[in-house]
């Protein structure tokens, strides 16, 4: 499964994103051969909100940033976009970008992509449960005056 | 005016290493790491990640550690540091509704949809110290699992569930089918007619970082300029709404903080990528308003987003932001400090302020040397002048 659509490319670019780089680092140790397009850069994004969460943007302040580009020897070119300062991890996201536009993907899709997804959806799931366990009902008392 | 001085490299040399000596204190006691700073005194990286103005854990640890502490200092290190980095882009705005929540309460509606969530709060804490913390070496005592299924915190996420514990419930659960939105409070108030409403606008919104500030600011650079305020300045701004200068009658609509996707749109793919999470605190007032020549009998609405985990900072954020829309809403000046931009826009900033304050330690020589000779010439004429007199 080769999927190059656009809406596949960016789940998967921001699962690798968002992946703590230590953890991709061990599932992808190794980079495939390739030439560096634009060398890791690290920068910063202005973060945007808007007014009473629905209005006008506003700039709320900035995050870290580390962008890299990489071809493969196939031609194919990756990129990525991640969070922080973390320059392998940009490279390593870059490269499996890459490789997610060749014959590889589904054998990266099934040792690196969904290994990732799930961990990620069990941090949320750990997040929510405690979250869940501190929802309270709260019920107002009969005041003295209202009697 | 300072001038620049030459001379004293030694001593500035030795004051600097004393620095570092004093920075890493008894040599007896094990020196802190950066990820202890990160995990154990994250809210005061949150403090140094907001006021610095730029989300980077680590970073903010680091100046923390640098600065011994001193978290104006840090937040210093950290604005001067964002100076260094080239700006690759701004993000979309972030979609606060589709937060992943850990805390959302609200003060106006007890039962409101989704369900108030207490998260990792100090409220309800009896404020007494723990001694407990102070038993180095002990085990931390172990929480009893709260009800619904939920995980005493652990140093590492556990991604085993067990089987046996009841299916806890979802935040938000029954809201927008899968993924769990939370809809804002005010969303309910909005339905009713009863609250202003906050139309989306996409143009590019003014950036004090890259133009000076100029007045009247319109209400997003306001934001901008509370957001990488001084804590402790706007409480007290908002305080003093509270106390009756500026008076606005608030009421917690709602407050939330969570971590939201920070999606950026990259120039090579042509279209929107999810880089990052990151955690805010949003605050939502609700105040009351009787109408004005312009406007009917409604709610109005103050706003308060801030990076990391800051609800006090939120609030009086959401406070200072309403006190300061009395001309878009045709309320009175009554000459609070609260209601006035430039007094509160002008003086919310610790770096630009402590830049200030702090100069006039710096050499002074040749000024003060003029004063000197100024007030001796003063002096001798007083006394020519007396003694002519007699």
């Amino acid at each position: 499964m080769t999927d190059t659509s656009p809406l596949a490319r960016k789940t998967r670019m921001a699962t690798l994103a968002k992946a703590p780089p230590a953890r991709l680092a061990a599932l992808f140790p190794d980079l495939p051969p390739h030439h560096v397009l634009r060398r890791p850069e690290i920068g910063a994004v202005m973060v945007r909100g808007r007014v009473g969460a629905t209005g006008a943007a506003f700039n709320l302040g900035e995050m870290t940033v580390t962008r890299a580009s990489v071809r493969l020897e196939t031609g194919e070119v990756g990129h990525a976009w991640v969070q922080g300062r973390d320059r392998t991890h940009a490279l390593r996201a870059a490269a499996l970008d890459a490789l997610m536009q060749t014959g590889a993907a589904d054998d990266l899709t099934a040792r690196i992509l969904r290994p990732l997804e799930s961990e990620a959806e069990a941090r949320q799931t750990a997040r929510a449960t405690k979250a869940a366990a501190t929802k309270v009902d709260f019920f107002t008392m009969v005041r003295g005056e209202d009697k | 005016m300072y001038v620049a001085v030459k001379g004293g490299e030694r001593a500035i040399d030795n004051a600097h290493q004393w620095l570092a000596e004093e920075r890493r204190g008894a040599p007896t006691v094990p020196e802190l790491t950066i990820p202890q700073i990160r995990e154990q005194m994250a809210l005061a990286v949150n403090r140094v990640m907001a006021e610095g103005s730029l989300y980077d854990p680590d970073l903010a640890a680091l100046a923390i550690k640098q600065a011994r502490g001193d978290l104006i200092e840090a937040v210093f290190l950290i604005r001067a540091y964002r100076t260094t980095l080239p700006r690759l882009a701004a993000s979309n705005p972030v979609d606060t509704g589709g937060m992943a929540v850990d805390r959302r309460i609200s003060a106006t509606f007890k039962d409101l949809p989704g369900g108030q969530v207490l998260g990792p709060t100090f409220d309800y804490t009896h404020r007494l110290l723990d001694f407990a913390l102070m038993a180095e070496g002990d085990p931390p005592t172990p929480i009893p699992s709260p009800p619904g299924g939920g995980e005493a915190p652990g140093p590492t996420v556990s991604h085993t569930h067990d089987p046996k514990a009841p299916p806890s419930p979802r935040v938000g659960e029954g809201w927008g089918g899968g993924a769990p939105r939370i809809p804002h409070v005010t969303s309910f108030l909005n339905r009713d007619g009863l609250i202003e409403t906050a139309n989306p606008s996409d143009a590019t919104p003014p950036d004090l970082t890259r133009e000076p500030m100029e007045l009247p600011a319109d209400r997003t650079l306001r934001l901008q300029a509370l957001a990488r305020g001084d804590e402790g300045f706007i409480l007290s701004m908002a305080y003093s709404t509270q106390r009756g200068y500026g008076r606005t009658h608030a009421f917690v609509g709602e407050l939330r903080i969570g971590t939201v996707a920070v999606e950026v749109d990259i120039p090579e793919l042509g279209f929107a990528v999810e880089i990052g999470e990151i955690e805010l605190t949003e605050c939502e007032t609700v105040n009351q308003f009787k109408g004005s020549r312009t406007e009917p009998p409604q709610f109005t609405r103050g706003y308060g987003l801030v990076m990391g985990q800051s609800e006090r900072k939120a609030i009086a954020m959401s406070l200072v932001d309403r006190s300061l829309r009395w001309q878009e809403l045709g309320e009175d000046f009554t000459g609070a400090p609260a209601q006035d931009e430039e007094f509160v826009l002008m003086h919310c900033d610790n770096i630009q302020a402590t830049g200030f304050l702090e100069h006039i330690k710096l050499p002074h020589y040749v000024d003060f040397q003029a004063e000197l000779e100024l007030v001796r010439k003063l002096r001798a004429e007083a006394v020519a002048m007396r003694e002519a007199a007699e």
